[in-house]
């Protein structure tokens, strides 16, 4: 599993911080096609966003969230030479992070 | 007499304790909250609403906007874009209202002027009117678009 992270200036201001996740989010409906058993649920809960070291936002994912996630917010108050993170977590309690700096 | 005073007494006592436990269950959620998994579990959209923003008091405004295509030729990957331009955005929440699971996904705000903008990539098992919901000074804003999916992607 790997997470990347992009940040971009947009247009109004602030600037646009966007993840990519590596992850099957599995919903746990869908039936193997070979054994026809049902593949247990594997998805991200929660993905917390950090400027600076200091929590921002909070995105809440469940099983209607595709896989490899690509989520993205915007933070207005990001400046450059600041640090943005990221932090999740699944229903396995699996997690991984990613930082990047605003440049 | 004194039967009548304890049976006085002990009914105010288990009133007091229901009202108590009614409270400690209502969904009053703060900052760095767990998980919301009783959005995520409820069938009926007002009680997602209602567990994630705390009221399912909900107004239409043109100051949120759902970028999402008109057409989704798959629906295992969707991408839509809440923006608003509300101000002290506290949360967002997409949902997806013929899905299994209509709560699909939020974001709590807690400061960095984040909330402006919100992206993700969903999933959608058929052709559903999608609402995005924005709580902003206390009340909830909402816009809808119909997503039409040719293809679903909710397996089954």
């Amino acid at each position: 599993m790997s997470t990347k992270m992009k940040i971009k200036k947009s247009a109004d201001g602030g600037y646009e911080v966007m993840v990519l996740a590596k992850h099957p989010m599995e919903t746990g409906l869908r039936k193997d096609s070979k054994t026809g058993e049902k593949i247990p649920a594997h998805f991200i809960k929660t993905m917390e966003f950090s400027l600076n070291g200091t929590a921002v936002a909070q995105a809440d994912l469940g099983t209607g969230v595709s896989t490899n996630p690509l989520i993205s917010v915007h933070l207005a108050d990001a400046k450059p030479g600041d640090t943005v993170g990221v932090n999740w977590v699944d229903n396995k309690g699996e997690s991984d992070s990613a930082e990047a700096a605003v440049k | 007499m004194k039967r009548r005073v304890f049976v006085k007494g002990s009914l105010a006592a288990s009133t007091l304790a229901v009202a108590a436990g009614a409270g400690l269950l209502s969904p009053t959620r703060v900052l760095a909250a767990a998980w919301p998994e009783n959005a995520f579990g409820q069938r009926p959209e007002a009680d997602a609403l209602n567990a994630f923003f705390g009221t399912s008091e909900v107004t239409e405004s043109d100051q949120v906007a759902l970028k999402a295509p008109l057409q989704a030729e798959n629906g295992a990957v969707v991408p839509i874009k809440v923006m608003t331009t509300l101000p002290n955005v506290e949360s967002i929440a997409v949902v997806v209202e013929k899905n299994p699971a209509p709560f699909t996904t939020g974001l709590e705000v807690m400061g960095g002027g984040a909330g402006a903008m919100y992206s993700a990539r969903i999933k959608m098992g058929q052709t559903s009117p999608v609402k995005c919901y924005v709580k902003s000074g206390g009340k909830v804003y909402m816009t809808a678009q119909e997503i039409k999916v040719t293809v679903g992607g909710c397996g089954g």
